[in-house]
């Protein structure tokens, strides 16, 4: 229904000679199209210039791109930045991993203009990808230069008082204190890890997780590994949703700078979700299937999919190849969080 | 002017001057001490932004704002309905009272409501509700027109309607008037609260930098005040023209003359309300729900043309004169709707609203004396009966604008 008609309508018979004005505005104005509401409500592509016009491109922010440099990280290096910590040798034969992890406050650009007062590991949200083969032996030595007390909690097979909770073992690290988490790394399989301190959602929304990758002792093939982690950031601090979503720290990242893969060979995506207060997140892929391994903790894929969903924590590994070149979407498939920020793109090449 | 009085004392303007520089010595040294004393504001930024006006074409939502709050507020991303939207406005922070326009490319669809949520630079969101989209209709001499056109629909015409029972009223016993000049102060009083409380949910729109609600009492009281000046005037005026020996007026006739004026102002004052939000809600799409709503204030309106017309039962006023009382209170519904489609500022509707409150209850003091019955008694059964009759027409015609 047209305006104008509406407009007809109201004036009934007295106002025939007005109703008609609103159209010969527009074609004094230039306009050349029969009706001022031409295209809206109609399916037709061809009813007329200015049908469709702005906003059909998917989302955008204005301003391009956050200051990485500032930021101090950049998605794109997240992606196959892999810390295999410091390795030696125990007298025993094993192999020892030592890391040095610090948490900090630190203000973020989240999105062009939009400043997050992020808590981070090691001055990265997600913090550094940790990754080391099955029976390891892992010495984290964590120092809280943060204004809040925090720990942090490891996934995985390791003893009550390495497990980085209020009140178990050393318990909550204070501000100025440090702890070494000491454990062995079973089993293997994709997992993760963030700070543990109530109250919990705040300390994870705000920034304290990373991916931790445990191999399993017979390496997977060979691949171009990536590491994707789902989070959002929650910038009202009112637990009510996120206000932006992402994979690896930045909204639309990928969008600008496309995750560069190459054709036909092997991809292998570590993907993560660390999503907080809302309860699930998704990834979708376009233009092919992958192989899905939940958790990472069986060499056998589960399922041939092109989607799958994650609730909070859950993680699992997707192995796949692209058949052809050029660029192929990747989002979150609650189509919501890919308006708000979960969405970019492989660009796939010879 | 005696020399001895000005040796003795300094003339008045050297007691003003010093008691003025006294207080401003006084006010600085509070400002400059007091702000030393009193602890800084912490914790983070205020932010507050007010849509005043909404634009809808096609493709492009436009958005008028204005920061409300105390702190500058700089907007960083926007979304509407979860998706984020490119989007052109200022780059630089919004201070106070500052306004910016900016226009959101989305691609919304007619009838639909739509939710704009602004994210800050500090992650703060303000969200502006879109009830129902529709293309807002291009300003210009068009809309102008179709304003007039409506303002004619919704005030001249009822106004006019209403005044045509003044031959029947004149039949009417002196009784009979009384009770429907009770009627006009039922009506009346309907009036001015519907638009108090329509004034105070649009100030709730406005943002409050303005002042909010205050804004509808300033209104009031100074159409109160203006208005009371105006009947003070006229008194005086017809109390000279009574006495002097050529004018043919009974006092009691020029009353009654009187009574008409201020009744068709204060309703006239009320319908540049009226209009205003006619003209509003035309200007954000919500006049295309129907033609109940113009129906219902045509309706609703009739019965103030009654209004203005119940105080001149004893006389003979000339078609000039009535054509003149009608267009006064019906003619501001035009101006109204006019400027409540060309600003769409709901600070100044709200204000506007106000004086027509003001107005009413003038009108309703004005009306009053002449609601005595022979004992002097203002509420009598069949007073009250008129009174309470007013309010429930104006109540039962008022359902249908809500429509």
């Amino acid at each position: 229904m047209s305006g104008a008609s509406r407009r007809g309508f109201i004036l009934g018979g007295a106002g025939v000679a007005l109703g008609a004005l609103p159209g010969s505005a527009r074609a004094a104005d230039g306009d050349p199209s029969p009706s001022a509401h031409a295209g809206h409500g109609d399916p037709s592509p061809h009813a007329g210039h200015g049908v469709h016009g702005g906003g059909i491109n998917g989302p955008m922010f204005r301003g391009g791109a956050v200051d990485h440099a500032t930021n101090g990280f950049n998605p794109s290096d997240v992606l196959r930045d892999f810390d295999y910590g410091k390795v030696s040798k125990l007298p025993n034969g094993r192999t020892l991993r030592e890391w040095e992890i610090f948490a900090a406050d630190k203000e973020i650009e989240v999105a062009p203009g939009v400043r997050f007062p992020a808590w981070t590991f090691n001055g990265r949200v997600p913090g550094p990808t940790l990754r080391c083969t099955a029976g390891d032996r892992l010495r984290v030595r964590f120092v809280n230069a943060s204004e809040h007390p925090h720990t942090m909690h490891f996934h995985g097979i390791h003893p009550a008082e390495m497990d980085g909770v209020p009140g178990i073992g050393r318990g909550v690290i204070e501000p100025g204190g440090d702890f070494v988490y000491e454990f062995d790394a079973e089993p293997f399989g994709l997992h993760l890890y963030h700070c543990h301190v109530g109250p919990l959602a705040e300390h994870i929304a705000r920034g304290m997780y990373g991916t931790f990758i445990i191999d399993p002792p017979k390496p997977r093939p060979k691949a171009d590994e990536l590491v994707m982690m789902m989070h959002g950031y929650n910038t009202t601090f009112d637990a009510q949703g996120n206000q932006l979503y992402a994979v690896n720290g930045i909204p639309f990242h990928y969008m600008h700078e496309p995750v560069r893969v190459k054709r036909g060979e092997l991809v292998r995506i570590y993907l993560v979700n660390i999503l907080e207060y809302d309860p699930i997140n998704s990834f979708h892929l376009h233009g092919n299937f992958f192989d899905y391994f939940p958790t990472g903790t069986r060499l056998e894929p589960s399922e041939y999919t092109d989607t799958v969903v994650q609730a909070q924590g859950q993680r699992g590994i997707c192995e796949l190849r692209f058949p052809h070149v050029g660029k192929f979407m990747f989002h979150a498939h609650k189509s919501e969080f890919a308006d708000l920020g979960w969405m970019g793109f492989f660009e796939v090449t010879e | 002017m005696s020399t001895p009085r000005l040796r003795g004392k300094p003339p008045v303007w050297v007691f003003v001057a010093a008691t003025i520089a006294a207080v401003a010595v006084a006010l600085t040294a509070l400002a400059v001490l007091g702000s030393r004393s009193l602890p800084a504001r912490t914790g983070p930024p205020v932010e507050q932004l007010a849509v005043e006006r909404t634009v809808l074409t096609p493709s492009v939502i436009e958005l008028t704002v204005r920061n409300t709050g105390p702190d500058p507020v700089q907007i960083a991303q926007i979304s509407v309905n979860d998706a984020y939207v490119a989007f052109t406005g200022s780059t630089e922070p919004l201070n106070r009272l500052g306004k910016d326009v900016l226009r959101l490319d989305y691609p919304w669809q007619e009838g639909q409501p739509y939710a704009v949520s602004i994210l800050t630079s500090s992650g703060a969101v303000i969200e502006h509700e879109i009830a129902a989209a529709v293309e807002t209709p291009a300003t210009g001499g068009n809309l102008l027109g179709l304003m007039v056109l409506l303002g004619t629909y919704v005030g001249v015409i009822p106004v006019a309607l209403g005044m045509v029972f003044l031959p029947v009223l004149r039949r009417a016993a002196r009784s009979v008037v009384r009770v429907l000049l009770a009627l006009t102060v039922g009506l009346l009083a309907f009036l001015a609260g519907d638009a108090a409380l329509e004034g105070l949910e649009l100030a709730e729109r406005s943002g409050g930098a303005f002042g909010g609600p205050l804004l509808v009492f300033l209104g009031a009281g100074m159409a109160f005040l203006a208005l009371t000046a105006v009947d003070r005037f006229l008194t005086n005026r017809s109390r000279e023209q009574a006495d002097s020996p050529a004018s043919l007026d009974s006092a009691d006739g020029t009353n009654g003359r009187r009574l008409a004026f201020m009744i068709a102002i204060g309703i006239g004052l009320h319908n540049l309300g009226e209009g205003l939000a006619i003209g509003s809600a035309y200007a954000v799409g919500e006049l295309a729900l129907g033609t109940a709503l113009v129906v219902g204030f045509a309706l609703h309106n009739t019965t103030e043309g009654l209004a203005v017309v119940a105080p001149l039962t004893r006389q003979r006023p000339s078609l000039l004169r009535l054509l003149a009382l009608g267009l006064l209170a019906g003619a501001p519904a035009i101006v109204g709707a006019v400027i409540g489609a060309a600003v769409d500022n709901a600070a100044l509707a709200s204000l506007l609203l106000g004086v027509g409150v003001g107005a009413i209850v003038q009108v309703i003091i004005q009306i009053a004396p002449a609601l005595r019955n022979q004992t002097g008694r203002y509420l009598d059964p069949a007073t009250t009966g008129g009174v309470a009759a007013g309010l429930l027409i104006m109540y039962a015609t008022g359902l249908l604008v809500a429509a």
